[in-house]
């Protein structure tokens, strides 16, 4: 075949990516999530991995499902406004720690402080594959039924908590 | 008023475009004299309007015309002045307006600047800049008009975002454009030889200069976006390979194997399709740079639009531009190929291997930032690729980069025959490697086996730029002297040596550490002593600001006081992290402050970052050598 051809070629395969690309708007949950019940998971604990932390945990109580990694910057942003979060005792906050490795994840939380009522190690990323997670940080508000209502892609701060959580949060304690 | 006359302007900018696109190429192909002039003036003209509108958009944030949404939205009173102005550029409308400016800009330069030039070729070339000019108007006109009314008016601006409140996110996307834009010009030599079928060595010379020109534009850019990454995101890091960085550094390390390519066609007429494929691929990533920003496909900490019109107008023209580029690519580039033989220890082999390694380390940074997409294509799942991935990938191609770079500088050109090659070579390497094991050892007392080759790596290109430049300064009388092209070359790959020695040595022996501190208490990091003496309300212009007042002393001796913030400024109401960093030429400390835990309890980040200001000098001496490189007298020939 003729090499003067090949970009070309290469070009055309790459464009169609991008066009189905532009269809799914990262910053919207993929349509079948929200409001069905969240994706199962059952994960062994991030601090003990005799312990297990799964769906059955979310029901039962708003809380807030945190995708986070120790390699991700973004979870480093937010993670003060979680750890003031949790002094607030606004909600609890479940984390899913994904594709990250124990020692550096452990060394994190006791370094920075641990927001969370439990991690999930989700070493090969899987779970984070069943929730549709694009990139750490997300998070996700689960309803006392367990239910996904609302998905965060991006660092939380005060700001983004007020316009986006809180409102939704005080509906559902109406 | 003046918003509406900006408008106007833009409108009269694209109808000149269009004559500028069209009525040169017809020129050139009935070699009409009269037609072809008209390059020039409608170049010179389009700027004019262009340089109108933005100047419009200026004034609207220069005078808080809150009646102009893209001002209401990124502006607001108490904002201070200078801000005020880099506010244009701050979103995407502005930006995208800044893109035309310099791309007319660019072309002014062009219809300036050629005088050596044929007739024929620069009418081609500035057609095909005109050509761009009209997809980016009419992008600009259609999709995203900055000059969109707000009735009724805002009393108050929503305020910049204030993460771009910093000097150097002011002068950053400037910089980024003139380098990401300037490419636009190899690549319209690039189409305008491949449609006249004629391609020399003096097409490589003067295509040259301007592709420098604009890559030492693209280094200063991306060099002052992670310098700005690093403090002011308040994280220490300096490289995140987050999606926007990537589309920037893309188009870098393809400009950067076009500079080597292009000095292979000047000097020997060879490579030639290498140089029309790098050519038509530095602009194209630079488009998908703007595509992958402005669409909102990739989220990363940058993207500032999310907007699905805009991001298929950007595909479209994106499509337009590089399949069309490519189709002639297939269709003209066999037969503009010359096969002039070199062996195999010749300057061509080690450049020939800099050209696939370079494109192998673009290719790897683009799957890793398009594999999210592709995956998410074949099973729906979304995911992401972290910087562990990265690091791992481009050490691959980089490494062995790094090490033939040395050896291609003190290859001839044909045909280097071996001896004298070797007995030039085998002291630099000698020392080099004796420096890359004893230099961790002594300042930082370990070792291991990447650091060796690291440091090693360093120190050879070091030691092997100085060899020309220090023969040339002790030649003897008579002798013939380096020229600025060479000695260009030299300064550049030095910048590359103690570039690679900051990222060796950071990322071995960087150290962190995260506390809770009370005031008074003290915290001993990397040798250093570090006591919170105090926390205190700090006023500015347009946020108030929590200060730490933190002592640095060594064995006792004072060192310096830093003072880090956490600023929340008055309108966005979000809190910001201004790192208090004490630099000096071979460390920074950093410090940044974090949230208050408790009562008079803070969360303190310390960091002590060796070498870290190598990073950057190391850039900023490669964009130098840029700049020496084409002062030669060859191109200023052929720019007067």
């Amino acid at each position: 075949m003729n090499k003067y051809l090949l970009p070309l070629i290469a070009v055309v395969i790459l464009i169609p990516i991008l066009i189905l690309g532009l269809r799914s708007d990262p910053r919207e949950l993929p349509s079948q999530y929200i409001g069905k019940p969240a994706p199962e998971f059952d994960l062994p604990t991030l601090k003990d991995p005799e312990k297990r932390v799964s769906t059955a945990n979310l029901r039962g109580e708003v809380s807030l499902v945190n995708i986070w990694a120790t390699w991700c910057a973004g979870c480093r942003a937010e993670h003060d406004f979680l750890m003031q979060l949790n002094r607030e005792q606004v909600i609890p906050i479940y984390a899913i720690n994904w594709r990250d490795n124990r020692p550096g994840a452990l060394d994190w939380l006791a370094q920075l402080g641990d927001p969370y009522v439990a991690s999930g190690f989700d070493e090969d990323g899987r779970v984070g594959i069943d929730w549709g997670v694009y990139g750490a940080p997300e998070t996700f508000l689960v309803n006392a039924e367990g239910y996904v209502l609302f998905r965060y892609p991006g660092p939380l701060n005060r700001a983004v908590w007020d316009h986006e959580f809180a409102p939704r949060i005080a509906e559902l304690k109406k | 008023m003046i918003p509406e006359i900006g408008h106007f302007a833009l409108i009269l900018a694209l109808s000149l475009a269009v004559c500028q696109s069209v009525l040169p190429m017809i020129g050139a192909q009935r070699n009409d004299a009269a037609l072809m002039s008209i390059a020039r003036t409608a170049a010179y003209g389009q700027f004019l309007f262009v340089a109108i509108s933005f100047a419009c958009l200026t004034w609207a944030f220069a005078h808080d015309d809150f009646s102009v949404l893209y001002v209401a939205n990124h502006s607001q009173l108490s904002l201070p002045a200078g801000y005020k102005i880099s506010a244009v550029w701050s979103a995407h409308e502005g930006s995208l307006l800044m893109w035309i400016l310099i791309l007319a800009a660019w072309t002014m330069a062009v219809a300036r600047f050629t005088s050596e030039v044929p007739d024929i070729l620069r009418s081609r070339v500035i057609g095909v800049l005109g050509f761009l000019s009209v997809g980016f108007l009419l992008f600009a006109l259609l999709t995203s008009n900055p000059f969109e009314r707000l009735i009724p008016a805002a009393l108050d601006g929503a305020d910049l975002n204030p993460l771009l409140q910093d000097p150097g996110l002011a002068i950053h996307p400037p910089l980024l454009y003139i380098g990401y834009v300037g490419f636009s010009v190899a690549f319209a030599f690039a189409i305008a030889a491949m449609i006249g079928g004629d391609l020399d060595q003096n097409w490589a010379r003067w295509t040259r200069p301007w592709t420098v020109v604009a890559w030492l534009f693209l280094t200063l850019g991306i060099a002052l976006g992670s310098w700005w990454a690093y403090y002011e995101l308040g994280w220490g890091g300096w490289w995140f390979w987050d999606a926007v960085e990537n589309a920037s550094f893309m188009p870098w390390l393809i400009g950067t194997a076009l500079i080597h390519s292009l000095a292979v066609t000047e000097r020997r007429g060879l490579f030639k399709s290498w140089t029309l494929l790098l050519s038509i691929s530095a602009f194209s990533l630079s488009l998908l740079g703007t595509f992958l920003v402005r669409s909102g496909i990739i989220v990363s900490v940058h993207a500032f639009a999310t907007d699905p019109t805009r991001g298929f107008f950007i595909l479209g023209f994106l499509g337009v531009v590089v399949i069309g580029a490519l189709a002639l690519y297939a269709w003209r580039a066999p037969s503009l190929d010359s096969n002039v033989g070199f062996s195999l220890l010749s300057r061509e082999t080690f450049l020939l291997l800099n050209n696939v390694l370079l494109v192998v380390a673009t290719i790897l940074v683009l799957m890793g930032t398009l594999a999210p997409l592709v995956v998410e294509m074949l099973n729906g799942g979304k995911i992401s690729i972290g910087p562990p991935w990265f690091e791992v990938a481009f050490m691959v191609p980089m490494i062995p980069l790094v090490l033939l770079l040395g050896l291609g500088m003190h290859t001839a050109w044909r045909k280097q025959s071996k001896d004298p090659w070797i007995r030039l070579l085998r002291t630099p390497v000698i020392v080099a490697v004796i420096i890359g094991i004893v230099l961790p050892l002594m300042f930082y007392g370990r070792v291991s086996l990447l650091l060796v080759v690291g440091c090693a790596a360093a120190a050879w290109i070091v030691i092997s730029s100085l060899i020309q430049p220090i023969r040339s300064w002790r030649r003897k009388q008579g002798a013939t002297a380096i020229t600025r092209s060479a000695l260009g070359m030299s300064i550049a790959h030095l910048g590359m040596g103690l570039f690679v020695i900051g990222v060796t040595i950071v990322s071995a022996f960087g150290v962190e550490s995260d506390r809770a501190m009370r005031p008074g208490e003290t915290l001993e990091v990397a040798g250093f002593a570090f006591e919170l003496r105090e926390v205190r309300d700090v006023q500015g212009p347009n946020y108030t600001a929590i200060e730490g007042v933190v002592e640095v002393r060594r064995d006792g001796e004072f060192i310096a006081m830093v003072r880090p913030q956490k600023r929340q400024y008055l309108v966005q109401k979000n809190w910001m992290t201004e790192a208090g960093i004490h630099p000096t030429w071979n460390k920074d400390l950093f410090i940044a402050l974090g949230d208050q835990l408790g009562n008079d309890t803070w969360s303190v980040r310390i960091q002590y970052k060796p070498m870290i200001s190598f990073i950057w000098i190391g850039c900023f001496i490669m964009a130098l050598g840029g700049l020496v490189t084409v002062s030669d007298r060859r191109y200023r020939k052929s720019a007067s």
